[in-house]
């Protein structure tokens, strides 16, 4: 591997906590941004003759603030300045930094600059795109081409982001416990809708979207070792390292989805799962229950059943219950009468949906699990109303095509009876 | 003589490698191997889970506490390592010269194995 790449990986690596370090210095994101930019040219100057420094976070913050105050001296007097070479030697004294930041300030940095990504007054698209920018460094044709959207309208929305976030004031006081558990909650809630904008795109866009899922993943383990006794951050790093495991499997050849029942499980990545279940066995030790561990939890009965048919789907029902006290929601409902399905038949699991209507009558896979129990008890006529309504909802071409093949099953059935 | 390879790098840097990147440089690791295994002199070798995957029992209070995470927070931590056959001690880092090589960054620390059992595992 060239020497570049390497270098590339450890600034990517150290980017997080350098500028999370600099906006603690300089308690403005832009100058923050700016100082760790000219780090990183500095670096691809130095590091190529030496190789990166042990501690290239501790290097990247020194020079950053280093330059950054330069800069402000170089305008306010117009001196020579000493030879770059001055500053950035940094042999002797990478060591007493490295060792202030291994204290509580690293972690709570890279804490607060995940958390101001995560303002409530922002929707869920803008916290995304802000994240990958300025945690990730992703580039805003980057980030364009992930949502589909031009480079002017992403470089706007990112703009008028910070803007928002800027005027709302970022948190710099050291959080106590229990901000830094909120902070903790909000920011796993936002790297959850990193990976799942990675995970729900289509196989049209898997190239560029994919890359969220496996950016997210790579964060939440960052976080996960800055908070290496959190339950339910292990627990979310496994549920996205169990759902991204079948990530290859989950399109056809021509982009159609492939339900779980069907993918080929023999391609499943055996060591995100491996890494999965270690998580998940050491968050259970914690015994404190948490909606990201019960989820995993289920994705794991998924990815241990070496066919469908060996899933264990009573315990995939008592997992959905419980999520149901931790999480109450109609869709956590539907996805147990899934499990319901499987283990007292379609009749019970009618009855746990039909009540949920109200609420999800504009949601495509309660019509479609509602057709397919109908189906299944041979009601064919209500069978066909329900996928009728789910194809109306349908947000995708693969999602009616799905629906379309069993309107299709239910009149190969129908043409049976009548001509047997 | 029988060396312990122990492999240390920054995990937060490998595991900021693309999945191409990381294929790379485990397929210029197995190059070095190749010989080693031809000779007999390639002993069992391991790639460790990340350290957050990591449990440490401690066992300086009563009863010993368990803690998530590696034994200690280091800037490189401890991902792999090999068991290898070497006549000496310039042998052995003939052959960490050559795992460096492959292998972007981090440090070999080179350890001669006081005793060894293959153990019952057969993969």
């Amino acid at each position: 591997m060239s020497e570049l790449a390497w270098i590339d990986a450890a600034l990517t690596a150290a980017r997080p906590q350098a500028i999370g370090a600099l906006l603690r210095y300089f308690r403005d994101l832009d100058l923050a941004e700016e100082a760790y930019q000219d780090a990183c040219l500095r670096a691809l100057r130095n590091w190529p003759q030496k190789g990166p420094p042990r501690d290239p976070a501790a290097w990247l913050i020194l020079v950053g603030r280093n330059a950054a105050i330069d800069q402000v001296r170089r305008r306010s007097r117009q001196q020579a300045l000493p030879d770059e070479a001055a500053i950035s030697d940094l042999d002797d004294v990478e060591t007493p930094l490295a060792e202030r930041l291994d204290g509580g300030d690293y972690r709570d940095d890279v804490l607060r600059l995940l958390f101001i990504c995560c303002h409530p007054d922002l929707p869920a698209t803008q916290q995304i795109a802000l994240a990958l920018r300025i945690v990730s460094g992703l580039s805003v044709p980057q980030i364009a081409r992930a949502f589909v959207v031009g480079e002017a309208a992403m470089e706007q929305r990112i703009t008028r982001a910070k803007a928002r976030i800027a005027k709302a004031g970022v948190p710099f006081e050291a959080p106590g416990p229990e901000a830094r558990s909120e902070r903790l909650a909000a920011v796993a809630a936002m790297l959850y809708l990193v990976f799942n904008e990675g995970y729900s795109a289509g196989a049209a866009q898997q190239d560029e979207r994919a890359a969220l899922s496996v950016e997210a993943i790579r964060l939440t383990r960052l976080l996960l070792r800055l908070f290496p006794a959190e339950p339910e951050i292990m627990g979310l790093l496994a549920l996205m390292l169990l759902s991204q495991s079948r990530a290859a499997t989950r399109f056809d050849a021509a982009g159609e989805i492939v339900l779980l029942d069907d993918q080929d499980r023999s391609r499943w990545d055996q060591r995100m799962i491996a890494e999965g279940l270690a998580l998940i066995d050491k968050a259970i030790r914690h015994r404190v229950r948490g909606p990201y561990q019960v989820k995993a939890a289920i994705a794991a009965l998924h990815a241990r059943a070496a066919t469908p048919a060996d899933t264990d789907w009573p315990q995939i029902d008592a997992l959905y219950a419980a999520l149901e006290l931790l999480e109450p929601s109609p869709i956590v409902t539907l996805n147990r009468a899934i499990a319901v399905s499987k283990v007292q038949g379609p009749q019970a699991a009618l009855a746990m949906i039909e009540p949920l209507e109200g609420r999800l009558a504009g949601y495509f896979y309660f019509y479609g699990s509602k057709g397919a129990l109908l189906k299944q008890l041979g009601r064919a006529a209500e069978a066909r109303q329900a996928f009728g309504q789910a194809i109306a909802l349908a947000q995708t071409p693969a999602q009616a095509t799905h629906i379309r093949q069993h309107l299709d099953q239910l009149q190969a059935e129908a043409n049976h009876r009548e001509c047997p | 003589m029988l060396y312990a390879f122990l492999c240390y790098n920054n995990e937060d840097a490998i595991f900021s490698l693309s999945q191409a990147e990381d294929d790379e440089v485990m397929s210029a690791l197995r190059a070095v191997q190749v010989p080693l295994r031809q000779a007999g002199r390639l002993g069992p070798s391991a790639r460790l889970m990340p350290t957050t995957a990591a449990t440490t029992l401690r066992q300086d209070s009563d009863p010993p506490l368990v803690l998530d995470g590696p034994y200690a927070e280091t800037k490189e931590q401890l991902l792999g390592f090999y068991v290898i056959e070497c006549e000496d001690l310039e042998a052995a880092l003939a052959v960490a010269k050559d795992l460096a090589r492959a292998n972007p960054g981090g440090a070999y620390e080179v350890r001669p194995l006081r005793f060894f059992s293959p153990g019952a595992l057969s993969t």
